[in-house]
């Protein structure tokens, strides 16, 4: 743990690029190959502004803010976000930027913590409700 | 044309275990940019108390997802429609290499909103010998 526990304590802002080629990869290694993650035929016929990060991509590199900062990735023992905006992918090398922040919020009982997550790409927040119980001890 | 709410309580059990490989959860990590040494390192894990590496927290999305699919083909969603409302999952344990796991999803509620359908899918993980692993609910909402 690298700061003292107690209900405010700040997690290390975290800061990830994704491009497209991160987006075939992830949807080659997690079989989620829904096209609205590479086709932007596909993403603007539903109505989406382009090809989209998948939501469980953008959640997994939330959950790394919280397993780095509590050492042992195993310690989270509950994982909730809701995916409120899309994170839209431009076809170019740069591709866009994911920050994460993190804050602890409450005590719970047993030596555990809530800890609420900030998500924002492009200035905006993507993940709302984006939580996670950890063990503290 | 929305769909119909008594697909609610539908249930399904994954007919083939998934079998977790030391080299997909490495393949995993990298997919997700984690350097963790938890994941890859065997010595890492150990130092954290666990027999072996284990998963990251959202691993379980690689089987979770496909155990899903045909109760999902079945109520007629295709995948192209789908778009990820919530997630969230619990975990009772890690997951490991050589854990066999298996899936049974439900279908918790469908429920229209604002012309969209929004279907909540759980999925009880749980080991060969019956152990429960971790649960996930997943809000899909269908365009």
């Amino acid at each position: 743990m690298s700061q003292p526990l107690r209900v405010g304590a700040i997690l290390p802002t975290r800061t990830y690029r994704v491009t497209r080629a991160d987006l075939v990869r992830y949807a080659g290694v997690s079989g989620d190959l829904n096209p609205i993650h590479w086709s932007d035929r596909m993403a603007t016929s539903i109505g989406l502004p382009g090809v989209i990060a998948h939501g469980m991509l953008t959640m997994a590199f939330a959950g790394r803010a919280v397993t780095d900062w509590v050492a042992d990735p195993a310690a989270v023992e509950e994982y909730g976000v809701r995916f409120s905006k899309p994170v839209v992918v431009p076809d170019d090398d740069t591709g866009t930027e994911v920050t994460v922040d993190g804050v602890v919020k409450r005590e719970l009982e047993d030596g555990r913590v809530q800890v609420d997550l900030t998500v924002r790409s492009g200035g905006v927040k993507v993940l709302g409700q984006a939580r996670a119980i950890v063990r503290t001890s | 044309m929305p769909l119909d709410s008594s697909f609610a309580g539908r249930t399904l059990s994954s007919e083939t275990p998934y079998e977790v490989g030391r080299e997909k959860i490495r393949e995993f990590a990298d997919a997700i940019g984690d350097p963790n040494p938890a994941y890859r390192d065997p010595e890492a894990a150990k130092a954290f108390g666990h027999r072996d590496v284990i998963a990251p927290p959202t691993f379980p999305v690689v089987f979770t997802f496909a155990a899903g699919r045909p109760l999902l083909a079945e109520m007629g969603i295709e995948l192209s429609r789908i778009v990820h409302g919530d997630q969230c999952f619990r975990y009772a344990r890690p997951i490991h290499p050589g854990d066999v796991l298996g899936c049974g999803v439900s279908i918790e509620s469908v429920r229209s909103l604002a012309g969209n359908d929004i279907v909540v899918m759980r999925t009880d993980v749980t080991a060969e010998d019956g152990e429960h692993v971790l649960t996930t609910w997943s809000t899909l909402v269908i365009r």
